[in-house]
């Protein structure tokens, strides 16, 4: 028997400015992680990251991280992934700060 | 200081162009990622967790006043109004954007600076004894030698794809305080029999995943023939250097694999092969490159002044105790401004402070600055009669924490809040101890203690070489740090030995908290410091006190 497969998300980062990304179910490119479409499907998942890595001119270095369902939408299952939610620590920069209004 | 020939300022601002060239061409899409990485390496560009990095080479540490205020003026302009030292004397801004790098390297060009190999498999900046040309244990001035490296280093044609990165590290001085034992190329200067002044030269040296501490391969090598000896080095290391295997591909690798006779008779085969080829041009430009770096006009004045200070302001007195190191000339004192505010981002400077070290380098300090490797600025020379007022300058800025070589004097790398590498996160461990052991008083007590951190096996941070060394892992999806004890990044290089397993994020500071109170308890004397008392008494009653009160807890 496989292993089950994981849930995904879809993430990278912005080509002119460097933010994090997710991919929405409707080919948006969201700031938020709870907005990235929840992919249930191995298969799903690799055509939703070949239609990411394609945007070239939007994005950089798009991979399939590990997400759970929460109740506003897909969360972080790993640290880093939480980290990259947020910005960094030490100062109120990165996303906790541009998006907190 | 060195000023640019028109040669390096032509070099510098052809490459400016060419980058710009290529960041357009990526922007409109002529240029894929993957084609498009390795020249935003080449030019120190990066992409990071959050955003762009560039890091920006201050060679061999040395900056002046105006390329101070320029990294200010960028962090104000395109950054977030601060910057971060590295291990490797470099200043990185965080959060740049891509469309605007072009812009700051033409900002950097303006004063003679780059980014030019802070990245990639080639040489990188070589770094030197931060206190060069003014420590009173000096045999020379190493700078001189580390620009000719510098100059011979960038764009060789032989050496832009070397198997891996490499690093070269220089002192003047027999105590070595550019940590030479645990890079690629170490130089450390000494004098001969005759009292000639030459190098010991150190190869294969290295932290990261397998850490090693160089072997010596010359213990005397004449100054004149430093060059062709390093193209030698780097020529074996080239045709050896293991292409196949990322992680065996470092020269200490190299050295370890084909051993130290076998290898030490390669170099000298080939230096003997390329000895001749140096026709003394390379001599003559060291004769002009030593004009650049003539010691200051030292004054000649009272220092009464300093005496009667350093007898009334015990803050005072506290900061000079810790913060000054002795000059060569005796009216005159080395300052290390430390970066290391209890609680603050280890290397991280505002560019307000930015500018008011520029401000008090060029009206006490002969215009001369220094990045150390420990993330701290040193005035190098600073005549004691004008410490008061800097003091004081300092303290307005939140710069006077006197805590140099102390316990909250730490080395951090970014960790996993800033590095797409790391597998934990640093800073706020460093924050975190600064602050509890400044709430518990005990950082003076403790007395002389070097604690680095690293937030992956690639160890930026220097955790091997530290007393205390700790290294963030992700074990098992969760942060958990490893604990060395007994590291040495001085002449007398040891890497830490392991104590046992990890602790997780809220249990690091309570573990070191116990091996300093271990250590506390028996040390014979207050001046026996931490790393003699864990030399005479090995490792035993600290894994006691580390993992005895645990087990006793589970017992419970």
């Amino acid at each position: 028997m496989s292993r089950r497969f994981t849930p995904k998300i879809v993430t990278a980062n912005r080509l002119r400015e460097g933010d994090v990304v997710y991919l929405t179910a409707d080919d948006r490119w969201s700031p938020f992680h709870h907005e990235a479409e929840l992919i249930e499907d191995e298969a799903h998942a690799q055509m939703r990251l070949l239609h990411a890595a394609a945007q070239k001119l939007t994005v950089v270095g798009a991979y399939l991280a590990d997400a759970r369902p929460g109740p506003n939408g897909p969360e972080p299952v790993h640290f880093r992934e939480a980290f990259r939610t947020r910005g960094p620590s030490n100062y109120p920069h990165g996303k906790q700060a541009d998006l907190a209004n | 200081m060195y000023s640019y020939s028109d040669f390096d300022e032509a070099f510098v601002r052809a490459r400016v162009a060419q980058f710009s060239q290529q960041v357009a061409r990526r922007l409109d899409g002529s240029l894929t990622e993957d084609e498009f990485r390795p020249l935003r390496l080449m030019n120190g560009l990066y992409l990071q967790l959050h955003a762009y990095m560039l890091r920006v080479a201050i060679p061999y540490g040395s900056l002046s006043p105006r390329q101070m205020r320029q990294l200010a003026y960028i962090a104000d302009t395109w950054d977030k109004g601060y910057g971060h030292f590295t291990t490797r004397q470099n200043i990185q801004f965080n959060w740049p954007r891509l469309p605007d790098v072009p812009a700051i390297l033409g900002a950097l060009a303006d004063v003679e600076m780059h980014a030019i190999q802070t990245s990639g498999n080639c040489v990188r900046n070589v770094t030197a004894d931060h206190f060069a040309g003014a420590a009173a244990d000096e045999i020379a001035d190493p700078r001189p030698y580390a620009e000719l490296l510098r100059q011979w280093s960038t764009d060789h044609p032989e050496f832009q794809f070397l198997p891996r990165k490499f690093k070269i590290a220089i002192t003047g001085s027999p105590n070595d305080r550019a940590v030479t034992r645990a890079h690629d190329i170490g130089l450390r200067m000494v004098r001969n029999a005759a009292g000639e002044p030459g190098f010991e030269v150190i190869v294969g040296g290295g932290l990261g995943r397998t850490p090693m501490i160089g072997v010596t391969v010359r213990d005397f090598l004449p100054e004149a023939d430093l060059l062709p000896y390093v193209e030698a080095i780097l020529s074996v290391y080239n045709t050896l250097g293991r292409r196949d295997n990322k992680y065996k591909a470092r020269i200490k690798i190299t050295v370890h694999e084909t051993g130290r006779e076998a290898i030490t008779e390669m170099i000298e085969t080939r230096f003997a092969e390329l000895r001749p080829l140096f026709g003394g041009a390379d001599q003559k430009l060291l004769a002009e490159i030593r004009q650049a770096f003539a010691p200051p006009a030292f004054r000649n004045a009272p220092t009464d002044a300093y005496d009667a200070f350093y007898r009334a302001d015990p803050v005072f007195r506290a900061w000079a105790d810790t913060n000054l190191t002795r000059h060569r000339n005796d009216q005159y004192a080395i300052v290390t401004i430390s970066l290391k505010a209890h609680g603050r981002t280890p290397g991280d400077a505002t560019s307000d402070q930015m500018r008011l070290i520029a401000d008090l380098a060029e009206r006490y300090g002969h215009s001369d600055l220094r990045i150390s490797h420990e993330q701290n600025v040193i005035l190098p020379h600073v005549h004691k009669s004008d410490l008061p007022v800097i003091h004081a300058a300092l303290t307005k800025a939140g710069l006077a924490t006197a805590n140099v070589g102390l316990l909250s004097d730490i080395i951090a790398c970014p960790g996993m809040d800033y590095c797409a590498l790391a597998t934990a996160r640093s800073i706020p461990v460093a924050q975190e101890l600064a602050t509890h052991f400044e709430a518990l008083k005990l950082e003076h007590e403790i007395g002389p203690l070097k604690i680095k951190i690293s937030g992956c096996i690639n160890a930026c941070g220097h955790h091997h070489v530290g007393h205390i060394g700790i290294l963030g892992l992700d074990r098992a999806g969760v942060e958990n740090y490893q604990i060395t004890l007994g590291g040495d990044g001085t002449e007398d290089a040891v890497i830490g030995e392991k104590t046992g397993p990890g602790f997780a994020y809220d249990e690091i500071v309570p573990a070191i908290e116990r091996i300093l109170r271990a250590y506390l308890d028996l040390r014979l004397e207050p001046a026996e410091t931490f790393l003699q008392a864990f030399r005479r008494v090995g490792m035993e009653p600290f894994k006691v006190a580390l993992y005895e009160a645990e087990r006793e807890q589970d017992a419970a």
